[in-house]
């Protein structure tokens, strides 16, 4: 047994998993044979509300291989009064078949099983549901009567001072409405879940971005005992908030207990666009008040999104204003109203994304009124505690990544006004924003094993959903085992290793490298130098939930200064971003190489919320318009540029690892700086995204 | 999508005669765009006849200098083809500017002009769609049409055409060849789509079970200077809001000939005669090209949401002639 | 008698002949995951958007859920897994491993299978949509970043990895381009 000290984390190291990711034998959830599988193929709603009057099965239950057609008349009753491990209740879009309610278009109303995918898909057509169908209402616009104020998981409403005597006593106010369109994730891979029944324990072998959750989310749904549901979750292609549970899970058990066969459900790319959520659309109001100087004295963020009538989500927008900036009269408000709408839910930077958009725009309206530069502005607001919380910051150095980032960048030399470069027919600009992520951690355990044979084996339920958090636990176990990682397996992605936190909210891995550096450092102090390990090897478990509970009470974020470069052809309304860099303060970094890649992938999500992403809700209808790729579009290869990332060094010294977490912060304010730079190419503030050609051709700009 | 038959045919009278003229069956070409109808319920075909391996797949001189293209050669054999790059460059352009390598290397010329629109109302079976089922109702009027037609639309149907490639073969005057069991014919591609007044669901002039042989594109010194800008919401992988292919002769400052299509505008890729008419013989300057372009876009009827492809179109041409113009004058 | 809705085809995937039999409607995609256990090549939409499932047939780039199994029947397919030559990976596979070329690693094998096919396309002197100048007398374009861009842009990467896959075919076109220079000397 070598003690070498090896400080993999730091290092660059590539993935893992990686061999396997390139030659295709790295399974996902739908690529698991079992004998005797089956396929389910889900039918969803054609009305946006309204009753199921009839599911004619009769006619499909006669077509070639079809098994059964489960529906609300014929399913197992669910238990949805509960709250589950991340303190919500459950969607009830995942609780399938339960009524004959239908609240939103593309509802799940029934599950077709065939022997193959080709007979359910054609089976599942040709199902014939009517229904009785009742006027809907999907129109989100500011000021709605039915709106209110919502917590989610922060309190809606936060307010100090006098908000309109401060800004009545400014010099520079600005007051400006902005809004965000319905966003979808867009993971590569679908959901998918293959159920089955195996010695009286129930396995689902499922794509997530957590296998407790999900396993403990079922388990309470079915009624069945926590020790009778396994789910595993080996590779998943993407999640960014949208994989939890969902109805391709649930359909899949009731069908698999009722045929007691594995059966699989997969959902087409079209169903995920109404049954997998998505970041709700929001209206957003950003009032400032500074003065002379560019201090603030008065702010304002107020942001509404939608729901779906059957579960209440918040998309928590104006919660970044309570962390970015202080002003003597400041206030946040949370509001969404109930439509007839699918159910949103977390999507990649949720609240910050869509509200670091308009309040970094907004700010760089305020810097353009009162004469300061945009990065000078930021820099004189930069609060010292937090402004709501009163805090101090586990770290906040925002100051320095614009620094940075404004030297790499070349900002120095930029001219302040709008509309002066131009090459050939593009108009050149240069915008910035800064960004914000809450850092935190999730209760977790791990197990990890010294062998026999001289090497370490981690268990931990943890979700590898591209973020390399295989290789990043690999790094930490190392390390914290004071071996090289060669010598170190982690294995992840099974519900039976115990209670883990999810893959969300950029915790992942700051909470599970917490559980396996506490439980391989156990380990290490157990093992005698030299001496023998038995068979079985010696093993130690660890469970954070007791360390997290005593940690001091802190504002805890990533933070970061975006800059983006675009051109902008004001006479076909195209927008190309030429180059973006982003330097951050995100606590330790474990793999400098798959945090570029996440901090630049988060990034590039910001280049394509601001110039292309809009789901369209037909209003006829209620259900979205081209519900596809081709429809909904997402950042190709063409559409970026050099994307740079880097980092200051930022370790949090309340971590035992030191990290904070990159997932989300990437995104946060990059769709800003990309719009604040079109209105320096342009002088056009565009206020509603995505910024596309037709609203950049209706807008104008210098040179038209 | 039902079961169906499938049949693979070796030469054309024998694709005819599989084919058989029945409304429930379909040619198969590279099948980028048929299979996915057919995966969303569009099309639900009883037989296919695959017409991949037929000895359509050359692109040959045509006696008169022209060339004669086969229906079933790729996208990415068109555009990499030498004569076509050279006398043709807008046509390599427009198909290059297209869906992606991938589908390039599938899709054959013949299906690239027998393509559906992809109106987001067509593709969706749950949806009403004149063009998908006659007298239903065209939801885009008064839905989502952004992306819709904004020259020779009716009230029944405001759907585009997708293609890019037949923007470019329209421009250069392209003809259409096919095969019937009742023996060829040919059309000028220009009047190849009917117009859409209140039966959008019938698209061209081809007989029913006519199988495309091949395209032929009439020789055009014209076209030597040409070029094919297209407009889209990303800069790669998706349809046109807006596209010109433009082909520019100019002599001593006049223009000597023209040829313009637009795509993304109408049912059909659409050839600008009034523009050509006022360029004919006119200054090659830009005050010009935006007459050329107001005289073509005059018939324009946007909808409340697409009018901004009436200055996108404008400001196309006067941008593309323009470069055009310099690239003479050079 | 009604007519046959599937047929025996032989599928030659990776050099290995596949007798199989195909219900009509199954997609090359959807014989090589459910019926041959081939599942390296990705479902991501079904539909053409997005290139997960891209393969080789007949030495070209094609979306395999847009092709039938019963159309691929005689045809040379290569999928990601007919790649590597035993241990030693494919010098794209390599390059996607060592430049961190994916995430989620769910798009990886259409992006590598599209990158070999693009290196290929470009040596052979095909143009794209950003060539200047598409006249064969302008000669071939240099790989230049723009241009591997737009040739790769029919598949999607939603973790983005853009930036590094489009380093990493920069990186294998390179040693294909040393490789095919060092056979000629």
């Amino acid at each position: 047994m070598t003690t070498a000290t090896t400080g993999a984390v730091g290092t660059a190291h590539t993935r893992v998993e990686g061999r396997d990711k390139v030659t295709g034998a790295a399974r996902y959830a739908g690529e698991i044979p079992f004998a005797g599988l089956v396929h389910g193929w889900l039918v969803l709603s054609t009305v946006a509300r309204g009753r199921i009057l009839s599911v004619e099965t009769g006619p499909v239950l006669g077509m070639p291989g079809v098994l059964t057609v489960l529906h609300h008349g014929n399913a197992p009753r669910l238990d949805t009064d509960y709250v589950g491990m991340l303190g919500v209740p459950p969607d009830p879009t995942a609780a399938v078949f339960q009524n004959d309610r239908v609240p939103h278009a593309g509802w799940p109303v029934a599950l077709v099983v065939a022997e193959t995918p080709e007979q359910a898909r054609e089976a599942a057509e040709a199902l014939v549901v009517t229904y009785e169908r009742e006027p809907h209402d999907i129109e989100l616009f500011a000021g709605r009567p039915d709106a209110y104020a919502a917590d989610g998981h922060m309190p809606a409403v936060t307010e100090k001072g006098d908000l309109e005597a401060e800004l009545a006593a400014c010099a520079h106010v600005v007051d400006v409405e902005y809004t965000t369109p319905e966003e979808h994730h867009a993971m590569m891979e679908p959901h998918a879940a293959t159920a089955l029944w195996d010695g009286g324990r129930l396995e689902v072998v499922d794509s997530n971005q957590g296998a407790t959750w999900v396993a403990d989310e079922l388990a309470r749904m079915f009624s069945l005992d926590a020790s009778a549901v396994r789910v595993r979750s080996e590779h998943i292609g993407g999640g960014f908030g949208s994989k939890g549970l969902r109805a391709h899970q649930v359909s899949a058990v009731m069908a698999a207990t009722a045929l007691q066969r594995p059966v699989r459900v997969v959902l087409t790319r079209r169903q995920m666009f109404s049954l997998t959520g998505y970041r709700s659309p929001t209206v957003q109001r950003v009032r400032l008040g500074a003065g002379p100087d560019g201090r603030l004295r008065a702010l304002e963020h107020r942001s509404l999104n939608q729901t779906s009538t059957v579960w209440e989500f918040v998309e928590p927008s104006a919660g970044v204003a309570r962390v970015m900036y202080d002003a003597d009269a400041h206030r946040t408000s949370n509001e969404v109203v109930r439509l007839d709408v699918p159910s949103p839910t977390w999507m990649r930077g949720p609240g910050e994304a869509p509200g670091s958009f308009a309040l970094e725009a907004a700010f760089d309206e305020l810097a353009e009124r009162c004469g300061i530069d945009p990065v000078e502005l930021r820099l004189r607001n930069d609060p010292e505690r937090g402004p709501v919380s009163g805090l101090p910051f586990a770290g906040r150095n925002l100051a320095a990544c614009f620094r940075e980032g404004a030297r790499r960048f070349g900002w120095a030399d930029r001219d302040p006004r709008p509309g002066t470069r131009r090459e050939g027919r593009w108009l050149l600009g240069t915008g910035t924003a800064a960004a914000s992520f809450p850092s935190g951690a999730l209760p977790s355990t791990a197990a990890v094993t010294a062998e026999a044979d001289g090497t370490y084996t981690v268990r931990i339920a943890a979700a590898d959903i591209g973020t390399g958090a295989r290789t990043a636990l690999t790094l930490v176990a190392a390390d914290a085992l004071r071996v090289a990682p060669d010598r170190v397996r982690v294995r992840i992605g099974d519900s039976d290793f115990g209670p883990a936190g999810i893959a969300g909210g950029s915790m992942g891995t700051r909470s599970w490298a917490w559980a396996v550096t506490a439980a391989a450092e156990e380990l290490r102090g157990r093992l005698v130098p030299g001496g023998a390990v038995p068979p079985e090897g010696i093993t130690v478990r660890s469970d954070t939930t007791a360390a997290l509970g005593a940690l001091a009470q802190k504002e805890r974020h990533s933070f970061g200064a975006q800059f983006a470069e675009v051109a902008v052809d004001v006479a076909t309304g195209e927008v190309r971003v030429r180059r973006m860099l982003g330097v951050f303060a995100a606590g330790r970094i474990v793999n400098p190489l798959t945090a570029r890649g996440q901090l630049v992938g988060g990034m590039t999500w910001g280049i394509s919320m601001a110039l292309h992403e809009e789901a369209v809700r037909d209003r006829a209808f209620g259900g979205l318009y081209g519900a596809d790729l081709a429809g909904y579009h997402v950042a190709t290869h063409a559409d970026v540029p050099t994307v740079e990332a880097d980092w200051v060094d930022d370790p949090d010294p309340d971590d035992p690892v030191g990290i904070k977490g990159i997932g989300e912060v990437g995104i946060v304010g990059a769709a800003a700086a990309v719009a604040n730079a079109v209105w320096h190419a342009t002088g056009v503030r565009h206020r509603n995204l995505p910024i596309r050609p037709d609203r950049v051709l209706r807008a104008g700009g210098t040179g038209v | 999508m039902r079961e169906f038959d499938y049949r693979r045919a070796d030469d054309v009278s024998g694709a005819v005669a599989l084919l058989d003229a029945d409304p429930d069956a379909r040619y198969l070409g590279g099948g980028t765009n048929l299979v996915d109808l057919m995966k969303s319920g569009v099309e639900r075909p009883a037989r296919l006849v695959d017409v991949r391996a037929l000895p359509l797949d050359r692109i040959e001189p045509a006696g008169d200098g022209g060339l004669r293209v086969g229906a079933t050669v790729t996208n990415s054999d068109l555009a990499a083809h030498p004569v076509i790059r050279r006398d043709y460059p807008a046509l390599a352009q427009a198909v290059l500017a297209g869906a992606s390598g991938q589908l390039r290397n599938m899709a054959t010329v013949g299906g690239n002009l027998l393509q559906r629109t992809r109106c987001g109302y067509f593709t969706d079976v749950t949806k009403p769609c004149n063009k998908r089922v006659p007298g239903s109702g065209c939801p885009a009027v008064e839905g989502e049409h952004h992306n819709h037609a904004v020259l020779g639309a009716s009230g029944h149907c405001v759907a585009v055409h997708p293609s890019d490639m037949g923007v470019a073969l329209t421009a250069f005057d392209a003809v259409v060849s096919y095969e019937t069991a009742d023996g060829p014919g040919q059309s000028p591609l220009a009047d190849f789509y009917l117009p859409v007044g209140d039966t959008p669901h019938r698209e061209t002039v081809l007989p029913p079970g006519a199988l495309i042989t091949h395209v032929t594109l009439p020789p055009a010194p014209v076209a030597a200077r040409s070029r094919y800008r297209k407009v889209r919401e990303r800069a790669s992988y998706a349809f046109a809001i807006g596209s010109v292919a433009a082909a520019l002769d100019v002599g001593g400052g006049v223009v000597r000939e023209s040829r313009l299509a637009f795509g993304a505008v109408a049912s059909r890729p659409w050839r600008a005669r009034a523009a050509e008419r006022v360029l004919n013989g006119a200054p090659a300057t830009a005050e010009y090209f935006a007459a050329a372009a107001d005289a073509e876009l005059a018939a324009a009827r946007p909808l409340p949401d697409n009018g901004y492809k009436v200055t996108l179109m404008r400001n196309l041409v006067v941008a593309v002639l323009s470069e055009l113009a310099e690239e003479a004058a050079r | 008698m009604a007519p046959p809705t599937s047929s025996s085809v032989t599928l030659n995937i990776n050099g290995e002949k596949h007798p199989l039999s195909v219900d009509h409607r199954t997609t090359l995609l959807d014989a090589l995951r459910e019926r041959l256990d081939l599942t390296g090549t990705k479902k991501g939409c079904d539909q053409g958007q997005c290139g997960a499932c891209t393969v080789l047939v007949d030495g070209r780039r094609t979306v395999s859920c847009l092709q039938l199994a019963v159309a691929s029947d005689g045809r040379e397919i290569t999928t990601v897994e007919g790649l590597a030559d035993g241990d030693r990976l494919h010098p794209v596979q390599q390059a996607f491993l060592d430049l961190d070329g994916f995430q989620c690693g769910y798009c990886t094998p259409g992006q590598i299978c599209s990158a070999v096919a693009v290196i290929e396309e470009h040596a052979a002197g095909w143009p794209s949509a950003v060539t200047g100048d598409v006249r064969p007398e302008a000669g071939p374009p240099p790989l230049t970043p723009e241009e591997i861009r737009e040739r790769m842009s029919g598949n999607l990467c939603r973790c983005s990895a853009y930036v590094q896959i489009v380093e990493a075919v920069a990186r294998a076109a390179a040693e294909h381009r040393g490789e095919t220079e060092r056979a000629v000397a």
